[in-house]
Parts: C-alpha cells; structure tokens; sequence
C-alpha cells in the first residue's frame, strides 16, 4: 500500500539523486574548464617560456594561436566522443574525456622551456592543447546531456543551469589559484623557467583523481539506459546526425541562431574584458584579476536563475535579450573602461611624484656589450587612491669616432658616443577603490549578459535533438560557436586591433577588436528572432 | 513571416561567399605588406582563419539555401519528426 509518507520518502530520494547527479557532472566539468583555461591566464607568461625570447608579441601572438588551436578542434573532439557517447553510453565516455584532460593538462607543467629544448617546446605544448580540446569537446556535451536526462520536464533549465556555472566557476577556480601561488612567490620565482606558473598544471592531476572516483560511482543516464535495454540506440549517430536532412538543419539552426551568438559573448565578457584591462588599460597583472574574480562571484547566482526563468517563459527570448544587450553596450563599456584608468581623468597628489631610480644607474646588456640601458621608475599617486607607476628604459648604444658600434666600458665612457632609440614605457595602474568598483561593476554587466545567454542554452540544446543522437547533434553546434567563434575573440580581437596600428597611430584603435564580436552576435540575434522557437520541449524522452 | 525567413535565407546565401572573398582578399593584403621577419607568422595566422572559416561559411550558405527555400517554415514539434 503507498502511503503519503511512502510518496514523500520517494520525492526526497528523486530529489537526492538529481542533487549527486549535478554535483558529480559539476566537479568533473568545472574541473575541465579550470584545465582548459589556467593555458589562457598564463598566456603572458607561456609566451616566455615556449617561444624564442626575442619574439615579443609575435610570440604572445603564437601563443594565443596555440590557446586557440585548442578551441578549433573541440568540434572535432564532439564529433569522436559525441559518437561514443551515443554508442557506448554518456558516463563512460566522459570519464574518458576527464582523464584525457587531466593527463595532458599535467604533462604541460612538465614541458621545458625554448631555452631547454627549442623549437620542440611549442610543439609538444601545441600537441597536448590540442588534446586538451578534444578532451573538452567530449566532455561539456555528455555532462549537459547526462544532467538533462535525469531532470524532471518543466525543470529541465533549472538543473542544467548548474552545470553552466561550472564554465564561469572553473575559470574562477584558475583565477584564484594562480593569483595565491603568484602572491606567494612572487613575479620573479612565479615567471621563471621551473617557477610557480607551473603548479596550477601540476594541481590538476589531484583534481582529476578525485573527480574521477566520484564519477565512478554515478549509473548511466536512465534514457539511454533504456534506449539500449530495447536494442534502439543508434548505429551510426555520425551518420544519422549529419547525414539526416531534417536533423542536419537543426545543427545549422543551433548553431547560426543560438549558439554562435552565445560564444562570442561569453568569451567577450570573461576573457576579452580580462585582457583588454590588462593590456590596454594597464592594471597590475594581480588587480585585474581580483576584479575578475569579484565579479564572477557576484554574478554566478544569475546562470541559475536564467535557467529557472527559462522553464518559466521560454529558452529565446532570455537568449536573445543577452545577445542585444551586448551589441547595443559592449562599446560603450570598453570606452569607460578607459575613461576610468586614464590619467587625464584624476587629480594627482603634488609632490608626491617620486623618482624611484635615477638616470645614474646604467646596466650594460650581458649578451651585447654594444647595449646599456637606463631605467627609471616614475610612481604618481593620486587622490582617488590610484596609483600609476611608469617604468622608462631607455636604451643606449656605444659608438666610436667613426660611428661604428663598440662594446660599452662604463670605466671610460668618454671613449663612446651614444645614441638613445626610442625608451620602452611600461605601465602598472593600481586602481583606487572608487574606481575598482567602477570597473567591476562594468564586467559584472558582462557577466550578467553571458549568464542570460548561457544559463539556458544546455537545456536548449538537449530539447532539441533525440536521445539516441543527442550526445552527437547537440556537441558539434556547441563546440564549434563557443571553441571556434568563442575561442577566436582573444585572437581576432588582437589582430584586429594590429591591423588599425599605423605609423601615425601606433596604439590602433584598441576598441576595434569588439567589431568581431559585435557582428557575430548581431547575425546571431537576427537568425535567432527569426527562425527559432520560443516553445520548451517536455518530453526529451523520445 | 515566412517570406521574411525567405529573403534573409537569400542575404545568408549571398553573405557567405562575401565573406570568403572578404577574408581571402584580407589574407592576401595583409601577407604581402608583412615585413621578412614577420611573414611566417602572418601567414601562419591566415592560414587558421581560413582554414576555420571557410568550411563554416559553406555551413552558412547551406543554412541558408535551407531557409530560402522555406524549409525553416515549421519546425519539428518533436523529435519524431527528425
């Protein structure tokens, strides 16, 4: 006889289940992202380490074509484990994925550096990102899939929405881990060759493991459990995912009119806005990312809101609104970005401009002898509590009487002439708190508009396509908006930026980078206010 | 409504290939005004953008050809219909 007391015990059960689902799914993908992004954070620095010393910003260039060759193959690794999953089930496929990740995470700490082994140093970095990639291409689409198929109808948005955090929260976890090695180190032992960029690598083979033992323990999806059981799984999802007119239009319809449009800004938001304050607008390498962190901590809570919203009233137009937002704000955002760090905008404490090194303390190059330089640090506090710090090496060359270049003797310099090319500045703003705020208001806004389109979307996806090729169809749209178009913002949006570079601006327009991602939300919003259906699909069973 | 989706199906169809040429003719500028030491680099560059691109605006067109020929009218209701 069921008694109420029976229907309650079987609620709260259903109800702890689907919590160990989410929170198995959870850790092994939050744990993917924070393997896949800590490349990313580091890019300054892998820079150094793997590319030629001399090579400046071709070799952050490469770097970033490295950081984004492993965004262009996760379509590549939806297809291989999107295949699997639908043929040998979701959770064995994505434990595979989760040891694939860790693995080849860990081996890139134990890569030496250009200065160790040339050339072959970017290679094998180059190799094990792109495994990386395959690894996360498998891994995002089975979780999503795995979590959509335990969820009850009508709420199917709201537990997915859990998984869309573990993105944003797995880039908070790299963020914070790299911020507490680097303050414990410092730049100096931080920087070097075996120094502490290298443990966020090394971390991650502990959290793999551990991850791995959790997700041992969880069953396979009950749908495709079922699926198998009655002999209907398919034989050939590659196939019958692309191959399938009627299916193969809806891939092109995710991806054109959702998912495309969801990538760019949700790489605008939490990895352009990370670079361009860092590297246009100057703030300390430690600061910018405090303010990043800041404000994916405020902003999280919304992924599951926008999720449970859109059981409420629909995946699109949430999605959409998202995408609309941030064409309309993205460039007046990153004008008031400048706006707030530049000088010309606060008060400077007088007297208070201090000279920290003199012109009397020139350090001849120890590998050319013709080169000395000169540096000069200029520390300006002003009264908002900012505090900008100019570091000017100048750098001088010796001549003899005949113009010819000759090693410099600091013991007898009146024997050389020297000839001043033009000093590097390089520039550190600490921001003051009035300002701090400023700015992480402005990324929490970008948050917000990456939570609005990437809260729903899993659950989007799942709806869309049928069980037995779900894990294929739903992965491949997925992988290519987000690891391509996504993946290429911090790319493009540089060499867009050296494109506008001219001898008469050598700074570029430095807001030109956001037309990429500008124009492709735009086609984005557009297909998607046209083409797709606002209508949630209950049954995901069939 | 769906003559709208038609007609943007044929600004799909047309967009794709203006944007291969676009980023071909892009390519072609930008590696010929590349200094010696940097070529390498910049063709290095364009190669992946092609590479990635183009395949992606045949995708672009087929959506579109798709849409323009109403074949985006009614979506599927359920997966039955796929």
């Amino acid at each position: 006889m069921i008694t109420g007391k029976t229907i309650v015990m079987n609620a709260e059960k259903k109800q702890s289940s689907i919590a160990f689902v989410i929170g198995a799914s959870s850790v092994g993908t939050l744990i993917e992202w924070y393997d896949f992004y800590i490349f990313g954070m580091l890019a300054t620095i892998l820079s150094k380490q793997f590319f030629p010393a001399e090579a400046g910003t071709a070799a952050l260039l490469s770097t970033l074509a490295i950081f984004a060759a492993g965004f262009i193959v996760r379509p590549f690794g939806a297809l291989v484990f999107g295949r699997l999953g639908d043929l040998i089930g979701r959770k064995h496929t994505f434990l595979l994925t989760l040891v694939i990740m860790g693995g080849s995470t860990f081996a890139i700490g134990l890569v030496p550096g250009f200065a160790t082994i040339g050339w072959a140093a970017p290679i094998i970095v180059l190799v094990l990102r792109l495994l990386q990639g395959l690894a996360l291409g498998g891994e995002y689409g089975g979780a999503a899939t795995y979590v959509a198929e335990h969820a009850p109808a009508g709420q199917r948005g709201f537990w997915t929405s859990w998984i869309q955090t573990t993105a944003t929260l797995g880039l908070f976890l790299a963020l914070g881990v790299i911020i507490l090695i680097r303050s414990n180190q410092g730049v100096e032992n931080f920087s070097a060759e075996w120094g502490g960029w290298r443990y966020p690598f090394w971390i991650s083979i502990l959290l793999v493991g551990v991850s791995v033992l959790i997700r041992m323990r969880m069953s396979e999806s009950p749908m495709f459990t079922k699926l198998k059981s009655e002999g209907k799984t398919s034989a050939n999802p590659l196939k019958e995912s692309f191959g399938n007119k009627a299916n193969f239009k809806m891939v092109l319809l995710a991806l054109f009119g959702a998912v495309m449009g969801q990538g760019v800004v949700w790489y605008t938001g939490q990895f352009y806005a990370q670079s361009f304050i860092e590297t246009v607008c100057k703030i300390d390498f430690v600061q910018s990312r405090n303010i990043m962190l800041v404000a994916i901590l405020m902003a999280t809570p919304c992924f599951v809101i926008f999720g449970w919203l859109s059981d409420k009233i629909g995946r699109k137009w949430i999605m959409l609104l998202g995408m609309l937002l941030a064409i309309l704000t993205y460039r007046p955002i990153y004008k008031e970005f400048i706006a707030i760090t530049s000088a010309s905008n606060r008060t400077q404490i007088v007297d208070y401009r201090i000279t920290k090194a003199g012109p009397l303390m020139p350090l001849v190059d120890a590998k050319d002898k013709h080169k000395m330089y000169i540096r000069q640090v200029i520390d300006t506090a002003y009264l908002d509590g900012s505090h900008f710090k100019y570091t000017i090496t100048d750098t001088l060359i010796g001549f003899n009487e005949l113009g010819v270049n000759r090693p410099i003797n600091l013991l007898n310099p009146t024997l050389i002439k020297y000839k001043s090319p033009k000093p590097n500045v390089v520039i550190e703003k600490t921001m003051g708190k009035s300002a701090t705020w400023d700015i992480i208001w402005l990324i929490f806004i970008q948050i917000v508009y990456v939570t609005m389109v990437y809260g729903p979307i899993a659950a989007f996806l799942v709806e869309m396509f049928p069980t037995k090729i779900r894990y294929t169809s739903m992965s491949l749209p997925y992988h290519i908006g987000n690891g391509v178009f996504g993946g290429l913002v911090p790319f493009l949006g540089t060499l867009i930026v050296e494109f506008t570079k001219t001898s008469a601006n050598p700074a570029g327009d430095v807001l030109a980078g956001l037309w990429y991602p500008i124009g492709v939300a735009a086609v984005c919003f557009i297909i998607g206010l046209v083409y797709l259906s606002n209508k949630v699909d209950q049954n995901v069973m069939d | 409504m769906n003559t709208l989706k038609k007609l943007l199906g044929v600004v799909w169809m047309l967009l794709a290939p203006a944007i291969i040429c676009f980023l071909v003719y892009q390519a072609n500028l930008k590696i010929m005004a590349a200094s010696e030491s940097t070529k390498a680099n910049v063709i290095l560059q364009w190669a992946i953008i092609l590479i990635i691109f183009i395949p992606i605006c045949v995708g672009f067109f087929l959506f579109g050809k798709y849409a323009a020929t109403n074949e985006y009218a009614q979506l599927p209701s359920s997966s039955e219909e796929i």
